[in-house]
């Protein structure tokens, strides 16, 4: 009996529905990414208008890394990156902290946390384009009122882009802070008790019990928002389109402006670097964190 | 109907147009038309609209509206190339008529009887391959500097006519406490102006600056001339004569600025005096108007701007229906009909249009440059297929203090030289 049973068994875990129910899914990654992702990679090697397309071998590429301005980009982008996801980190977790405790209008304090998230990045950018106005944006002139001369938040080419990430944290910091919450509340209680039993203090308690175990969340948080910060333009674009100038230029906005020019067959060689670019930062990022992930 | 209106065609008199247009049997049919989002195009498409759809009530016109600046450019492109055009569209003429790539794209309309009354200066920036394709959507435009004539009054200034003039007057007007020159980086392409209304000046120094740079002979760094309009961009702004928030300001502040005398000077074309009349008309007989200085009185003149233009989508399905409406806008009906809706800004490049008697001052500023014994001049945008698409970030650098005027066109050279790659020009 038990012969045949472990081939029955076998064939029907591998043929429980026919393969053919991959179909329509593969037909549509096909059509919707596979193939434009392999013709923006011939377009990347064309000098393209959208009526025609000449092509040009590696001169896109080339090109693209002479852009005075690229390098300021890239260094822009993963400063932006790091400064966003790194303060999402922290204040995200501070505040699941908070919002895990027993505190007052817990519920109704969450969802102001996570209200920004919901609203549209182009209408978070222009609002705060207008409060952060040099002269009359009603952060500076609250400043004035206490005799401070406020700084010229989006013009001074210095600060814009640390004023866009921080207006980047303000929206995005609701849902890291979902993620820590959803993270802190799965660690067993046991923990707490045992570390209770031990006389651990409510800050040992933070750093032995909740840093460590909220590690898979931290990954998580770390990612996204390190890939969204590398990939960011809706929100530097709705504030500074990379002015004033070119001081906070991403990668990703001198990627539009190329293809706003109609250098359409450039701007495709820069989405493959951008590409490239995320894989090579983020593939070792995760790598290294699902690593600590499995020691623990 | 059609005949008839072909049997006219040889007659090319405006005279006799005019007369078709009003013998012509009525249109029937559907046509869509594309305009840019700005409240002058809208204000005077729907007045256009209006007219002609009155008179033939069995057409309908939708009008379409669209982003202007690099946007706007986007969306054109993208529906030209996907053969989805409105019928009937506005778009620049000159440099970037070219990178729209009419030939394939557009309805030419070189044997229509209005274009027989169109300026043939107008003609030579939205032809190509030997056709015409345009029809104007605008009177033409100047470049240069508004003034706030109570300002000038009060300090009992004259009007500057060499660069050095323009940076006295500047310094006695900051010295009585008041804004000398009003900037507006909120929107970029405003930046450009010190470096775009210069170019009388660069072609009254070097005749054959458009021809040597379309040709990658000459180049913004290494032509003194070209080089004094990034320099007065950077003059102004270490002189200290800008407003507070010229960084953040934007297009309509600047208008605003200028004409309430919160400022003297704005750097602008001279289409800003439509807007001025919509939205402070109370202050409209405050602003005049000077073509940018040069460096020596004797050779001062305008730097003028041909109007956008009227086209017509090669993909459209009713061809002659868009050429009627489009005779239309180009006939002195047309102008009547925009004198109406938003005022005269300039002199018409229609044969048969006239300027109503009471022209803003800042109008009638302009018009004597397009006169007998004026000088004017095209700007490079007409001259050359060239424009790089940076400049206007680059001027923003240069006129905030963040760049050097050298290293800034050194910059705009270099830009230029991807735009020429892609238009395939020889000798890049």
């Amino acid at each position: 009996m038990t012969a045949a049973a472990v081939p029955a068994l076998k064939m029907q875990r591998r043929s429980l529905y026919p393969g053919w129910f991959y179909a329509p899914a593969a037909v549509v990654y096909s059509v919707l990414f596979l193939a434009p992702t392999f013709a923006s990679l011939y377009f990347s090697l064309t000098r393209w208008t959208l009526f025609d397309a000449t092509f040009i071998g590696f001169d896109n590429f080339a090109q693209f890394f002479r852009e005075p301005f690229l390098i300021q980009g890239l260094v822009n982008t993963v400063i932006y990156a790091v400064i966003t996801s790194g303060l999402k980190v922290v204040i995200g977790m501070a505040l699941a902290v908070m919002l895990t405790s027993q505190i007052m209008a817990r519920g109704y304090l969450r969802s102001v946390i996570f209200f920004p998230v919901l609203v549209s990045t182009i209408g978070v950018g222009m609002t705060f384009t207008v409060l952060m106005h040099p002269t009359l944006g009603m952060i500076n002139q609250t400043l004035a009122m206490f005799g401070i001369a406020g700084p010229g938040w989006l013009v001074d080419p210095k600060l814009a882009l640390f004023s866009v990430a921080l207006v980047d944290v303000w929206k995005g910091v609701g849902l890291a802070t979902v993620i820590y919450i959803a993270g802190l509340v799965a660690i067993p209680k046991d923990y707490y008790e045992a570390a209770r039993i031990d006389g651990a203090t409510k800050l040992q308690n933070f750093f032995y019990v909740t840093l460590p175990l909220s590690r898979p969340a931290t990954a998580t948080v770390i990612t996204l928002s390190f890939i969204g910060g590398l990939r960011t333009f809706d929100l530097i674009w709705a504030m500074t389109k990379g002015g004033p100038g070119f001081a906070s230029d991403t990668v990703a906005s001198v990627i539009y402006k190329q293809y706003q020019a109609g250098f359409y067959g450039l701007s495709t060689a820069g989405n493959v670097v951008l590409f490239v670019l995320i894989a090579v930062l983020v593939v070792p990022l995760t790598m290294f964190l699902n690593r600590k992930q499995g020691h623990e | 109907m059609k005949t008839k209106f072909f049997a006219l065609t040889g007659a090319s008199l405006l005279g006799l147009m005019m007369t078709a247009n009003a013998v012509n049997a009525q249109q029937s049919g559907y046509l869509s038309f594309l305009i840019d989002n700005g409240p002058q195009s809208v204000a005077v498409a729907e007045a256009w609209v209006a007219a002609y759809t009155e008179k033939n009530p069995d057409v309908t016109i939708d009008i379409e509206v669209r982003p202007g600046g690099g946007e706007g450019d986007n969306i054109v492109k993208t529906r030209l190339a996907t053969g989805a055009m409105a019928d009937v569209f506005f778009y620049n003429s000159g440099s970037l008529f070219q990178a729209i790539n009419p030939v394939q794209n557009l309805l030419p309309v070189t044997n229509e009887p209005w274009q027989a009354g169109i300026q043939d200066s107008f003609k030579s920036v939205v032809s190509a391959g030997g056709e015409v394709y345009g029809t104007p959507f605008a009177p033409a435009m100047g470049g240069g500097i508004f003034y706030n004539k109570p300002i000038y009054e009060e300090l009992g200034l004259e009007i500057p006519k060499t660069w050095e003039e323009f940076m006295a007057n500047n310094e006695k007007i900051k010295a009585a406490g008041k804004t000398a020159v009003i900037q507006t980086y909120g929107d970029t392409w405003s930046s450009q102006l010190f470096v775009l209304a210069d170019f009388y000046n660069v072609l009254a120094a070097v005749p054959d600056f458009a021809e040597k740079y379309t040709a990658n002979e000459a180049k913004f760094a290494t032509t003194p001339a070209a080089l004094r309009g990034f320099e007065k961009l950077q003059e102004v702004y270490e002189a200290g004569f800008l407003n507070a928030d010229f960084g953040a300001a934007t297009y309509p502040d600047g208008l605003r600025m200028v004409a309430t005398g919160e400022g003297a000077h704005y750097p602008m074309l001279t289409f800003g005096i439509g807007a001025i009349a919509e939205t402070v008309p109370d202050h409209l007989k405050d602003v005049g108007f000077f073509a940018q200085p040069g460096d020596s009185a004797d050779s001062n003149g305008l730097t003028t701007w041909m109007p956008d233009s009227i086209y017509i989508a090669k993909s459209t399905s009713s061809p002659d229906l868009a050429k009627d409406f489009v005779g239309f806008i180009g006939s002195p009906a047309g102008c009547d009909i925009r004198n109406e809706a938003v005022g005269a800004t300039g002199p018409y490049m229609i044969a048969g249009c006239e300027l109503p008697a009471d022209v803003p001052p800042a109008v009638s500023d302009m018009l004597p440059y397009f006169q007998e014994g004026g000088h004017n001049g095209p700007a490079l945008e007409f001259l050359s297929p060239i424009k790089g698409p940076a400049l206007e970030q680059i001027t923003v650098e240069v006129g905030s203090g963040i760049r050097s005027a050298a290293d800034g066109a050194a910059l705009y050279d270099e830009d230029v030289r991807k735009q020429a790659q892609q238009l395939g020009l020889a000798g890049w």
